[in-house]
């Protein structure tokens, strides 16, 4: 700690760190553009100039940039002096001459960074009598709009697209004030986490086109702090409503999460909320020859109760895409033994073996901040930009932390972006990616490593061999594996925070028992070593957690083909589900078939509710409250954001109107939301914690609930005079402490219900600075969530000693292997129209030489035939990737017309009217 | 594609710079050398030899005045329109161009032979106005000098296509 | 009087080739520097008080004090030369370059070797064609000869020398925009601290000197730092390259005791205003120096003396303003240079020059209003050293505020009588 006075007043401030970043952090108004905290200073805008004084007696001082001037013990400064003001006073004046007149039609207004920053410096009337420099827009793609007429020259959007998040078809190009940020030419942003654009730019230069569809201002939107439901990173949104639609995600800050950026599949997949496909009605059908008819909610209470009361066999499905409350209301409806989990046997196990790993192991599971600050990381098996990009975008800053040191030597601080640029050059920390085939990061890697899984997983236990001998050494390794596994094992055991990546992708048990070897050799010779696993949902672990056998017993159960398990059943409720992404399709129609009443509660039709007896609307995340798990096993709790229209409830209230109904209550019905959440931390080991995820429904400040509108909220009087003059009630939220109205506690509620971040001045997204203690830090009151599993002290789990064989190459068949999309994999952003335009199409990907052997080209159709289920064939077109090893196939599962066929698995690979090779 | 000798060149230059990213302003000129100018055929080449982004690419080219991004003509006039060459007369000579060869400053005569482009200080203030055209400068320049100029240049040409027509069995391709 | 740096120089002739300029002394100083210790080398450019041409006068031995030194200094360090000789007005680095470019590469040799530097770059503008073709020729003498390359001249010091011609622009002469030039990127300058002696090309040590500069490295070396100090007529050493251009009778270049006074310079060298124009002012050190009048002809040129008299010595290259060019035109000029040569790095520069320029345009075209004045004097105050990200804007200023000082007169009668009273 340093003192430092600010116009003649004593402050305490943390050495070395930049002066602006303190000043706002003292919570002084002092306006920038070029500065952000998560891409640090480099004086550019010049908006933040303040004054600086040698000492006591200098009265005149200098005008000095606050975000280039490092805080140094008696420092002494001014914001107020008058040249100072002046001279941001200019620079506000300077950045508007060009800037258009169009505030009223521009997208950013009444959030706009710029517009805060003019009256901030009270720039009012304009003396500029020139023209204003024009600019052509380009076509960005259905995600980010441009009008770069808006453009204030602040570098932002390049900082954060180029030099953060490694993208590279975007650029500063031109100079002088005719600086055009742009691609070479018109065309879809690359990057996955291009959205952020539209956050980082202080203007309305970038700005949400999924937004357009339906426009409304910021001020207009009634929003609700929420959780990412598109993948297991458990990325903090905040979603925004108006008249009954969901218009669009924005990014909470999470200091232990996802800082200030969101993915694209994150930012834009909410659109699914919206869609056509939303399941709004109760519905039945007597016949299964007959369609669904819509019937009322009572009547389909009313039917149920009687089939569950008739005796019927009851099992229930859960869901890893469903919160920890919904999954609990549906085991205690149908009984634990009857409940199963909504994920295949293989999944099941996966999941079970991370959990096992991270609860019983030594290595810790970082934040995603905590990825950021690793030092060396080895990437085992995972495509992070395609199954948690998130990680990605944490693993990119990982690489900076080795280079920084070399910068801090010669005395640059951190926070001056260019100049560690500058110094540091190409230099990057260790990062090894092993992957099925080329990834997103490679650009970044250290060295890569490609082959099937069992191969991933050999390298893996190579390396940890190679750091602790007493690990199970790995037979008949090449000599290159050798080597590369000997210079990650190096570079691991010289970090200082070393890291392994591992997850779900590759399908493949060894990989993850892999992953946790060489974390835990690190722990077990005195390298605190963390494990990162990727998880494919948004509760993959918190239903894991919950437990329940896996899809294929059920199914087994329903058939009657168990193994004896004391359970039959004819009847199954399946809970935010759709089986068809789980397993084969055949198997699932045949489970359908044989179960005499199948209830499906969700929010989306799918083919599993189509061919379900009854559906009950289910409200989505953005309609309901819950609990969800992510990779890092922090859980975290989401609010509902506005009330749905018509019969939708949450999952876990139908199971509770159903129990009610059949008269087999427990004690006392659940009347709202903590109460769930507490029966099931009560019950369920593990999930104690969840408890304090969040603050409980009673919860008040000063008496008053925190409101999802904003007091700027407009026109609430006004919205349904047309059909009556008496402004409605605001309807009652038993399970939350927000209200859905303007009325409440107007200031900072803890964290986990924030709904926006506003403060008097500052409407844009920077108000956020206003509810951290130290602007770029934790929030004030701290990151949301709790840590559900901590690692146990080293030593305490002997290795795995399960290690695969080499992989050979057999003649005439494949290893079909799964490949991963940011967009389609994932089944409900696909939804969104935004990403359906940017998803994977279905292919068959194939190494060039093999390719070349079957005599297929880029392009050509390919037939594949899983040998476990040769009658079902797929024509798929071919795509060439190199990075395949030879004698697998890339197969991009979880598309809509490839889901829930589970790889790897072999298979057999041929021209569409070639022969089929006996 | 670059063709064998920009390759070559450029390969050429690659001793002076330790990395792959600094040959590209010289590769660009290299480029635009052979072909008169940068189109975005030529950024894409230049972008995959060095296995750069276009965008980041672009950023350079578009930063740098003596890579043209638009075509020009056989000549390029840069004539100097610094404080020295304007007080002694730079607006006289631009148009005079004007009047000589119909084009202001950015333009290009109809039949391709010149294009004439405004120039900072060419270094020769002790003998403005001064210009450039191509890589040759002249100075203590005055509207009869530029015409002598132009017609010089206008000759070579005429010389030119006459050696294209009588094609090369003619053998004498030594410039007088 | 002695001309040290232009005494092989024969304007209309070849440059002295390696053997013509080893003949008359040349690479004696690199021999009698490699014999000494890297510091000594230092030590006697301090001492002879070497301060940079490159404008802003900077003491170049301090300058090649930052550099690490020692066994654990970070390798390679780069040695540059700043030959981009952009500021309107100025044509001095040009003589030096086409005139004797071994002076310059023994320059930068030793220099080089002052602060252990293992690769040096001629950083040459693209316009120097004539320039380019001597040095790379004269380069290839040195490498033959050994002076370049491993073990030079039988030592263990090893430089490597390039090339490298510019693809245009005024802002890549700012040392650290010319890094990141050098880089193959955007010349946009870079933050200082670091500065480039820490971290600087590729992020190592790294010296920028001008030309001229280095040119007077060896003779230092060679004759001693009083005998340099001598040279001169004012506390900074050595000879300078003085340049008049504009309507005097002998427009022209010569080197002359540093602190010659503007008047004998004007006069006795470039001969007085041509008949019938008179005298008004001068940028005296390129276009980003303050306006000077008659009252401060008999200022010395040389660093200090130029600025007690609220100028600078910039490049010592003048350009003269007569009575018959219009003063508002000239700065309007000058101004479209600047505003057009930013980089668009920072607000001040890239907005606030073009509405400096577009305010100078109306005043030109008739459409001055009395606020446009205001106007002006604000920007010359705000773009000032320190605004800005560097020091390309507050160069803008310098002619800007002077100009505003001592032609007020012009500018009203620009707004007054609503035309530029010299367009006819
Ligand atoms: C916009 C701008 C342009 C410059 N152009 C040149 C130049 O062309 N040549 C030069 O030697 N210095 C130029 N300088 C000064 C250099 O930044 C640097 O100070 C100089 O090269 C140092 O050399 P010296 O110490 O030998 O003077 C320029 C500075 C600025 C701000
Ligand atoms: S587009 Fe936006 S972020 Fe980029 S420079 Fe312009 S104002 Fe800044
Ligand atoms: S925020 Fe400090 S210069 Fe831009």
């Amino acid at each position: 700690m340093a003192t430092i006075h600010i116009d003649n007043r004593p402050y305490p401030v943390k050495e070395g760190e930049n002066l602006l970043q303190q000043c706002l952090s003292l919570g002084f108004n002092l306006p920038y553009f070029c500065w952000h905290p998560a891409l640090g200073s480099v004086g550019a805008c010049r908006q933040c100039a303040i004054k600086q004084f040698k000492n006591e007696e200098d009265k005149h001082g200098k005008i000095v940039m606050a975000c280039m001037t490092p805080a140094t013990d008696g420092a002494r400064i001014s914001i107020e002096d008058p040249e100072a003001r002046e001279f941001r006073a200019s620079i506000i004046e300077w950045l508007m001459i060009n800037h258009p007149h169009d505030c009223p039609v521009c997208d950013e207004g009444g959030e706009c960074h710029l517009q805060d920053m003019t009256v901030m410096t009270g720039h009012t009337y304009r003396r500029y009598r020139g023209r204003k420099r024009t600019f052509h827009n380009q076509n960005l793609g259905p995600l980010v709009n441009h009008e770069m007429n808006r453009c204030i020259q602040c570098y932002r959007c390049t900082r954060f697209y180029r030099d953060y998040a490694g993208g590279r078809d975007f650029d500063a190009l031109v100079l002088r004030n005719e600086v055009y940020f742009g691609r070479h030419q018109d065309g879809t942003l690359e990057s996955e986490f291009s959205g952020n654009l539209v956050e980082v730019c202080p203007t309305g230069v970038f700005t949400d086109k999924s937004l357009k569809q339906h426009y409304t201002r910021k001020w207009d939107f009634q929003t609700a702090p929420s959780v990412c439901v598109h993948c297991g990173l458990g990325c903090n949104t905040i979603p925004g409503e108006r008249y009954g639609t969901l218009r669009r995600i924005h990014n909470r800050f999470n200091g232990a999460v996802n800082g200030y950026f969101l993915c694209d599949r994150g930012r834009y997949g909410y659109d699914f909320v919206n869609s056509e496909r939303r399941i709004r009605r109760p519905a039945l059908r007597n016949n299964r020859s007959e369609p669904l008819q819509p019937i009322s909610k009572g009547e389909a209470v009313q039917f149920l109760a009687e089939l569950l009361a008739n005796g019927t066999r009851i099992i229930g499905i859960g869901s890893p895409r469903a919160s920890i409350e919904a999954n609990f209301a549906l085991r205690t409806l149908v009984g634990p033994e009857r409940f199963y989990a909504g994920v295949s046997e293989q999944d099941g196990r996966l999941l079970a073996s991370m959990l096992d790993i991270l609860g019983q192991g030594p290595a810790r599971s970082p934040s995603l901040h905590e990825v950021e600050l690793a030092d060396a990381v080895l990437v085992l098996g995972e495509d992070v930009t395609n199954t948690a990009p998130l990680l990605a975008l944490a693993l990119r800053q990982s690489i900076r932390r080795q280079p920084q040191k070399m910068a801090e030597k010669m005395h640059i601080p951190h926070w001056n972006d260019h100049a560690v640029r500058a110094a540091v050059q190409q230099e990057q920390g260790p990062l090894f990616i092993a992957a099925i085939a080329d990834t997103k990061l490679d650009d970044v890697a250290t060295e890569m490593f490609r082959g099937v899984p069992d191969d991933l997983a050999r390298l893996g236990f190579a390396v940890a061999h190679a750091i602790d001998p007493r690990a199970p050494p790995v037979s008949d390794l090449p000599d290159t594996m050798r080597t590369l596994a000997d210079t990650i094992a190096k570079a691991l055991k010289a970090a200082g925070r070393p890291l392994v990546v591992s997850g779900m992708g590759c399908a493949n048990v060894a990989v993850i028992e892999a992953a946790a070897s060489v974390a835990w050799a690190l722990c077990n010779t005195g390298h605190a070593a963390e494990l990162c696993f990727a998880v494919p949902e948004c509760n993959s672990l918190g239903a894991a957690m919950i437990g329940g056998a896996h899809l294929e017993l059920a199914f087994e159960t329903v058939l009657g083909t168990a193994a004896y398990t004391g359970i039959a059943a004819d009847t199954v409720i399946i809970l935010e589900n759709d089986l068809y992404h789980r397993a084969d399709a055949a198997a699932v129609d045949r489970f359908l078939a044989a179960a005499r009443n199948v209830v499906v509660i969700d929010h989306i039709s799918h083919a599993t509710s189509a061919r379900a007896d009854v559906v009950l609307p289910a409200g989505t995340f953005a309609e309901t409250d819950g609990t969800l798990v992510n990779n890092e096993g922090r859980a975290q709790r989401f609010f509902q954001v506005f009330v749905p229209q018509g019969d939708i409830q949450e999952s876990w209230r139908w199971a509770q109107d159903l129990i009610t109904a059949a008269g087999a209550d427990k004690d006392d019905p659940w009347l709202n939301l903590d109460q769930v959440t507490a029966a099931c931390a009560a019950s369920i080991p593990g999930l104690q914690p969840i408890l304090r995820a969040a603050p409980t429904a009673n919860f008040r400040i000063g008496g008053q609930k925190v409101p999802r509108q904003p007091h700027r909220y407009s026109g609430r009087t006004a919205m349904l005079a047309n059909i009556d003059v008496h402004e409605p009630e605001p309807p009652e939220d038993p399970d939350a402490p927000l209200s859905f109205s303007m009325e409440g506690y107007p200031n900072h509620p803890p964290p986990a219900l924030n709904p926006r971040f506003w403060a008097p001045g500052w409407n844009s997204v920077q108000a956020l600075n206003k509810f951290q203690d130290e602007v770029g830090g934790a929030l004030t009151g701290g990151d949301p969530g709790v840590r559900l599993i901590e690692p146990l002290p080293a030593g305490k789990v002997g290795y795995f000693t399960n290690i695969p064989s080499a992989f050979e190459r057999r003649a005439g068949e494949w290893l079909v292997v799964p490949l991963r999309h940011i967009f389609g994999t994932e089944e409900l952003s696909a939804l969104a129209p935004a990403l359906a335009e940017l998803a994977a199409k279905p292919y068959l990907a194939l190494n060039p030489d093999d390719a070349a052997e079957l005599g297929l080209a880029t392009g050509d159709d390919s037939q594949l035939q899983l040998q476990r289920n040769p009658g079902q064939k797929y024509r798929l077109p071919v795509r060439l990737e190199p990075g395949l090893q030879r004698g697998s196939a890339g197969l991009p599962v979880g598309l809509p017309v490839l889901a829930g066929i589970a790889v790897p698995a072999w298979g057999k690979v041929t021209g569409v009217g070639q022969e089929t090779p006996s | 594609m670059l063709s064998e000798e920009e390759k070559q060149e450029i390969e050429a230059q690659s001793q002076h710079y330790p990395t792959t990213r600094a040959l590209c302003i010289e590769a660009l000129k290299i480029v635009q050398e052979h072909r008169g100018w940068v189109s975005d055929e030529g950024i894409a080449d230049v972008a995959e030899a060095l296995q750069m982004a276009a965008a980041e690419l672009e950023g350079v080219a578009t930063f740098y005045n003596m890579i043209f991004r638009k075509p020009v003509g056989r000549h390029v006039i840069l004539l100097c329109d610094s404080v020295s060459c304007w007080i002694m007369g730079y607006d006289r000579l631009r148009e005079h161009f004007r009047a000589r060869l119909g084009i202001g400053l950015g333009e290009t005569t109809a039949d391709g032979c010149f294009t004439l482009l405004p120039n900072v200080c060419l270094g020769a203030c002790d003998h403005a106005p001064a210009m450039m055209i191509d890589s040759t400068h002249y100075q203590d320049l005055d509207p009869d000098r530029l015409d002598e100029i132009l017609a010089k240049y206008r000759m070579e040409e005429i010389r030119e296509e006459k050696k294209e027509k009588r094609g090369p069995a003619d053998g004498n391709t030594a410039d007088p | 009087m002695e001309t040290p740096l232009t005494r092989s120089i024969a304007p209309e002739k070849a440059p002295p080739d390696l053997a013509q300029y080893e003949k008359a002394g040349g690479y004696a100083a690199l021999r009698k520097a490699l014999r000494m210790a890297p510091g000594d080398v230092t030590a006697a450019v301090k001492e002879a008080n070497l301060r940079g041409r490159g404008g802003a006068g900077f003491p170049t031995a301090q300058k090649w004090s930052f550099v690490p030194m020692g066994d654990d200094a970070p390798h390679p360090k780069y040695f540059i030369c700043n030959a981009d000789e952009m500021e309107p007005g100025t044509f001095k680095d040009r003589l030096l370059l086409e005139g004797d470019p071994h002076q310059l590469i023994e320059g930068m040799i030793v220099s080089a070797y002052a602060v252990q530097a293992d690769v040096g770059y001629i950083f040459l503008r693209w316009a120097y064609k004539l320039a380019a073709q001597r040095l790379e020729q004269a380069i290839a003498e040195a490498y033959h000869r050994g002076y370049l390359g491993r073990n030079i001249a039988g030592s263990s010091y090893s430089l490597e020398l390039h090339l490298h011609v510019s693809a245009g622009r005024y802002m890549c002469g700012e040392e650290t925009a010319l890094l990141n030039a050098l880089e193959g990127k955007r010349a946009n300058p870079r933050a200082k601290p670091p500065y480039p002696q820490v971290s600087g090309l590729w992020g190592k040590p790294t010296v920028v000197n001008n030309v001229e500069t280095l040119c007077c490295v060896p003779h230092i070396v060679n004759k001693g730092a009083a005998w340099f100090k001598n040279l001169s007529r004012s506390g900074d050493g050595g000879t300078k390259l003085y340049g008049v251009s504009g309507r005097v009778k002998k427009p022209g270049l010569w080197e002359l005791p540093m602190g010659t006074p503007i008047r004998e310079i004007l006069e006795e060298h470039a001969g007085g205003m041509r008949n019938g124009y008179r005298f008004r002012g001068l940028l005296p050190g390129g276009a980003s120096t303050d306006f000077m009048i008659a009252d401060h002809l008999d200022v010395a040129m040389d660093f200090d003396s130029m600025q007690a008299a609220g100028s600078r010595l910039g490049t010592g290259t003048m350009i003269i303003l007569d009575d018959r060019t219009c003063p508002v035109g000239m700065l309007h000029n000058l101004e479209h240079f600047f505003a057009q040569e930013s980089c668009g790095w920072c607000t001040p520069c890239w907005s606030g020059l073009s509405w400096v320029e577009q305010i100078l345009k109306g005043l030109e075209d008739g459409k001055g209003e009395a606020s446009d004045l205001e106007r002006l004097q604000s920007h010359a105050r705000l773009l000032s050293p320190g605004h800005t990200f560097c020091a390309l804007a507050p160069g803008a200023a310098e002619p800007l505020q002077s100009g505003l000082k001592y032609f007020r007169d012009d500018f009203d009668r620009h707004i007054r009588e609503k035309r530029c009273p010299w367009r006819s």
